[in-house]
């Protein structure tokens, strides 16, 4: 299913850290990820994981935060660069769609002008007409009926749905080959939620841009992911192909996740609660396995002093070796399962 | 008898316009709704925003004024005279979307849980630290909390402290208005459990009110689904979910995003067909107004609202 195509981003060993008090935290830690054109990467995981903290250091998007690592994107690397020359590529190259179509979009201007507004930045040449006839086929490019009275309208004026569908047309103005899409539909209604997913696999396909997901929904995952990575206290703990993630998911915190998921064949008439609580980002264990206070019924020895991911079948990576003993409480370890199948 | 009687509910709200500031339309939010939940069960009140299911559950509450239509509670009609409102309020607690507005942020656990008491009970001090502390063990929180403020709490052990107010008067009837919506998956799975444990501890009636159907499905005896303020189907969980009848709910159930993602290009094809069936049909199923036609049984316990045929 997956063609061979180029490589359009490529995270290595990033770490980003924020300062509380004196010190530095790391809400990212380590964490190397790539890319490629016409792909979907979903990132998952809770509150807290650090999947948010990723995309933003990707966009730049950081205030005062430490970047260590590399991002390469298209061949050069971007992390650090100065406003001057980050702002030249975002909202061009890449581009972000934000959770809150309500507070992502400016509640004082029309609708036209705000889509106008990135075009003007990267285009100067554009003529005002001009770019109001492009607003314009942007907005029935997402599917809102009447763009052109759409155009001169304010965001209140629209529904939680149509409302994101501007933010998309914003964000796919300049034709990004990078997609951020930051929960997407979290804020929105089922069938809207469908809808508006449809439509961010179609504007990939026509843009041939590489996409990364950030949800927690893993339903949402299913539907449109290639890869996943799954990330906790923020390390990526499992990567793999969608496929083999939901079919034969391997460690202890992607099998809690998704026997967490209300009426679904993961699920038992019990939902699976996982023990604790995440840790805030000064009282994280830096050292040896970070899901292991979460597990507290597995031994000690299971966990790996410095865990690592491991690649157990081709592309398929698992931090730590506490997957190769995990068993949920409520099962006995004799009739440990493996996935659903 | 039905603990709970909503019959041929409507709640509009006018919009005002022109020089007078007179009534110049409605926007009907409920519009003739009529459901019964019986002692003990789970009723899922489902429909997307805008659909007046949490306006019908606040009218429930008497935070809304009911233009027309009755609401008996245990047999006692609750709207009956303008000015003579019956108080059920001590029987009836709601549980709120976000636990981090719904705790006032300067008040203690101990002054949220205990607003309850101080309002229906007169107790001493003595007692209502008591009372506190055992409500706050039954969801699961240490007893030593009743000092702390919201802030000091994550959003599921929040969540918590709100359901501990809602018990504290030992209700008969709870309304959850998207009770786990602004939860992640494991925190919201703590929650679900935890309102299923108390439910059966203290033979709780739950009015569920989501948007979500998985936790509609998970946590729901009957459901009742509502469209631009009228029911269109209302049946038991299966029902609903393998046999839905009605274009609407057909479409909103094709629409659950499935984690399997071996069946993705299935679960899509069918999706669009579903659409296209919603599109075609859409006529067929709402009358010249776009409103939902009244209910009518198909099984003993399965309502659709169907056009009068012939």
């Amino acid at each position: 299913m997956i063609v061979l195509s180029k490589t359009l981003l490529e995270i290595k060993n990033l770490t980003t850290s924020f300062r509380i008090g004196e010190e530095y935290y790391a809400a990212v830690d380590d964490v190397s990820l790539e890319l490629k054109e016409n792909e979907v990467l979903a990132i998952v995981g809770e509150s807290g994981s650090g999947k948010s903290a990723t995309a933003f250091s990707i966009m730049g998007l950081h205030n005062r935060a430490k970047i260590e690592g590399e991002i390469t994107f298209k061949g050069r690397d971007i992390a650090n660069l100065p406003p001057s020359k980050i702002n030249k590529i975002r909202g061009k190259e890449m581009s972000m769609i934000f959770q809150d179509p309500l507070t992502a979009l400016n509640p004082l201007m029309e609708i036209g002008r705000q889509i106008g507004e990135v075009l003007l930045l990267h285009n100067s040449e554009m003529s005002k007409a001009k770019r109001r006839e492009y607003s314009i086929e942007l907005l029935d490019r997402v599917g809102i009926p009447r763009p052109d009275r759409v155009v001169d309208q304010f965001p209140h004026e629209l529904s939680g749905g149509m409302r994101q569908r501007v933010v998309i047309a914003i964000a796919i103005a300049n034709k990004p080959e990078l997609l951020i899409a930051d929960e997407p539909t979290t804020a929105l209604d089922v069938t809207i939620q469908a809808q508006i997913l449809d439509l961010i696999r179609e504007l990939k396909d026509d843009l041939n841009s590489g996409v990364i997901l950030i949800t927690h929904d893993l339903g949402v995952v299913a539907e449109m992911a290639d890869r996943v990575a799954v990330m906790y206290a923020g390390q990526i703990v499992e990567l793999a192909d969608v496929e083999s993630l939901f079919v034969n998911p391997q460690h202890p915190y992607t099998k809690s996740l998704l026997s967490s998921v209300p009426a679904t064949e993961y699920a038992q008439d019990r939902l699976h609660v996982i023990q604790g609580i995440v840790p805030s980002l000064q009282n994280l264990p830096r050292e040896g396995c970070r899901f292991r206070s979460r597990i507290p019924w597995m031994d000690e020895s299971v966990h790996e002093e410095d865990p690592k991911l491991h690649e157990i079948s081709p592309g398929h990576h698992v931090r730590c070796t506490c997957y190769q003993h995990f068993y949920f409480p409520e099962e006995s370890k004799e009739e440990q399962t493996n996935g659903v199948t | 008898m039905a603990l709970l009687k909503v019959d041929d509910l409507k709640i509009h709200f006018p919009i005002r316009g022109g020089i007078l500031n007179r009534k110049i339309d409605d926007v009907r939010a409920v519009d003739g709704v009529s459901f019964e939940v019986k002692q003990g069960e789970t009723y899922g009140l489902v429909g997307e925003s805008g659909s007046g299911k949490t306006t019908t559950g606040k009218a429930i509450m008497g935070l809304n004024n009911i233009t027309s239509g009755d609401i008996y509670f245990e047999g006692t009609h609750l709207n009956a005279k303008k000015g003579k409102k019956v108080d059920v309020r001590r029987d009836v607690q709601m549980i709120f979307q976000d636990p981090y507005s719904s705790l006032n942020p300067r008040k203690r656990v101990l002054d949220i849980i205990a607003e309850p008491f101080r309002n229906y009970e007169k107790m001493t001090k003595k007692e209502e630290m008591f009372k506190v502390q055992e409500l706050l063990e039954k969801v699961g929180l240490s007893s030593d909390s009743v000092y702390k403020y919201p802030h000091e709490f994550s959003g599921g052990q929040r969540q918590r402290i709100g359901v501990a107010r809602a018990i504290a008067l030992k209700p008969k009837l709870i309304i959850a208005d998207e009770p786990v919506s602004a939860l992640d998956v494991s925190v919201q799975a703590q929650v679900l459990n935890f309102l299923q444990d108390i439910q059966k501890d203290l033979n709780l009636t739950i009015l569920f009110i989501a948007h979500d159907l998985g936790v509609i499905k998970h946590m729901c005896n009957r459901i009742g689904i509502m469209y631009r303020g009228r029911f269109v189907e209302e049946g038991l969980r299966d029902d609903i979910f393998n046999d839905p009848q009605h274009i609407y709910t057909k479409r909103l159930v094709a629409a659950i995003p499935d984690v399997d993602p071996r069946r993705r290009e299935e679960h899509q094809s069918f999706r669009a067909q579903v659409k296209e069936e919603y599109e075609q049909s859409f006529n067929d199923y709402f009358d010249e107004n776009g409103l939902a036609h009244s209910l009518k049984p198909v099984t003993d316990t399965h309502k659709v609202a169907l056009p009068e045929r012939g």
